[in-house]
């Protein structure tokens, strides 16, 4: 299983891995944003939280479908289904690797457009902290929807269809807590809470249901 | 025994074959009790009188809490199917789910339809980012993803299972549009008819509304006996053609 992360994680990282892009495509999704909405920053500060929410879960979905498409290209994903540990357990592995490779860094590179959004710390801080409890609930739901997706020609775009709106209570939770942190009236914890809770629920769901469609899929 | 016995009798529906054989003898029975119970609904519904303050756009709620309804509990049955896909590995569990996922779009529509026209002389406004119109919304982008990805393989029975997945997994939304007007308490009324401590909805308007959601419910099932009627035939036809294909090559292979 270490074996596993290890080299899911090497792929993930090197060259043509596919983990820096995400990061490139969440700065150029935020980015984009003051160009569409106006340089203001008051309203810039006040969304800021949302864009950045937005533009993380957008890339998270990006590298979705190499979750398992290149296993199944060179064939290892039938080494994968045919070895003794519970299949469950693998592609926790493999859902946890993704997420070092893809999730993290995203995390870590939110609080430099928290800074471009003219976030004050409080709230770069709490979006930061949502991010960290929030993404791997996203790259769990997106493993269901890779898996299920995997024998398709081009399985990308469906896979964003299909998971994006199982995502959408991970935004909404992680959205309202980091709200919650910088306005006064609306407490932080609750929303947080609820957010680690979905994490935990679909840590569970997320790697049985993505065992169940591989070995479905398989021919 | 008894038991043995029924699962037997149940085990002898899910034969395809039988299952056209029963189909063909109570569709038209189906399709005459709907007629009859859509021509009693919509008659009450015309003759009851409007509402006082909300006139007669409250007609309106015939139509859309029945398809609302509709639409969550296609996805239930399509849920059931998908376990019946994937415990018993069964054809026709395979069709039910794959013939049930345009109905429930379609139903979703309505609803989203008529609660848009609703709303506009009610709440002033054609739409609300309301938790229930939310929830509502992503269901019918859920049935439109199944669709899609049913749609996306050429193998029927592969397409079964994997969707059969995603169907088991998107029924965690099913719950959360149920109660998400007691949980978020937003525009969007609480239930008034299925609820603890009876029905608070008036007489005048609870029989017709129940009949439109009987109605719509022989509706439904109506039009996915007849959807999985078509889909065993389209099925049956593509195998056919596949045979005769291979027949014509092997006879062209031998003259060569």
């Amino acid at each position: 299983m270490t074996a596993l992360l290890l080299r899911d994680l090497k792929l993930s990282v090197r060259a043509g891995g596919g983990a820096l892009i995400g990061v490139l495509f969440f700065m150029t999704v935020v980015a984009v944003i003051p160009f569409g909405v106006g340089p203001d920053l008051n309203l810039l500060s006040r969304i800021g939280p949302a864009i950045v929410w937005i533009g993380a879960l957008l890339s998270a979905l990006l590298g979705l479908d190499r979750l398992f498409q290149t296993e199944r290209e060179d064939g290892s994903l039938d080494l994968l289904l045919m070895q003794e540990h519970p299949l469950v357990l693998t592609v926790l592995v493999k859902c946890l690797a993704h997420w070092l490779g893809n999730g993290l860094p995203l995390v870590i590179a939110s609080p430099l457009l928290g800074l471009f959004m003219n976030m004050d710390e409080v709230a770069i801080g709490a979006t930061m902290l949502t991010l960290l409890v929030g993404t791997p609930a996203l790259t769990f739901i997106g493993a269901v929807g890779a898996a299920v997706a995997v024998a398709l020609p081009r399985g990308g775009l469906l896979v964003s269809i299909l998971v994006l709106p199982l995502a959408i209570p991970v935004l909404i939770f992680g959205v309202s807590a980091s709200y919650a942190a910088v306005e006064d009236p609306a407490p932080f914890m609750p929303p947080f809470l609820i957010l680690v809770a979905i994490t935990m629920f679909f840590a569970v769901l997320g790697p049985l249901g993505a065992a169940l469609a591989l070995r479905n899929a398989g021919d | 025994m008894t038991e043995s016995l029924a699962i037997s009798k149940f085990s002898d529906l899910a034969n395809p074959t039988r299952f056209l054989a029963l189909a063909a003898r109570i569709l038209p029975w189906m399709a005459a009790a709907t007629v009859m119970l859509f021509a009693i609904g919509l008659y009450l519904s015309f003759t009851t009188e409007g509402d006082y303050q909300q006139g007669a756009t409250v007609r309106i709620m015939y139509v859309h809490v029945p398809a609302a309804w509709l639409s969550m509990m296609c996805y239930t049955v399509m849920a059931v199917s998908a376990i019946g896909t994937l415990v018993w590995r069964h054809t026709l569990a395979d069709v039910s789910h794959k013939a049930a996922a345009p109905l429930g779009a379609a139903f979703t529509l309505i609803a989203l339809a008529t609660g848009s026209l609703w709303g506009k002389p009610m709440w002033g406004t054609w739409w609300v980012w309301d938790a229930r119109l939310t929830s509502v919304f992503v269901l019918f982008l859920m049935y439109l993803g199944l669709i899609a990805l049913n749609r996306a393989m050429d193998d029927p029975s592969r397409a079964a299972r994997v969707s059969a997945v995603l169907i088991l997994v998107g029924f965690v939304n099913i719950p959360i549009i149920k109660f998400s007007v007691d949980w978020w308490n937003t525009l969007h009324q609480p239930a008034s008819v299925i609820r603890m401590g009876g029905p608070t909805i008036d007489q005048e308007f609870l029989w017709p509304l129940l009949i439109m959601a009987i109605a719509f419910t022989m509706l439904f099932f109506t039009l996915h006996t007849m959807a999985m009627r078509n889909e065993i035939w389209r099925r049956r036809v593509a195998a056919q053609r596949r045979m005769a294909a291979r027949m014509a090559g092997h006879v062209t292979g031998s003259e060569a």
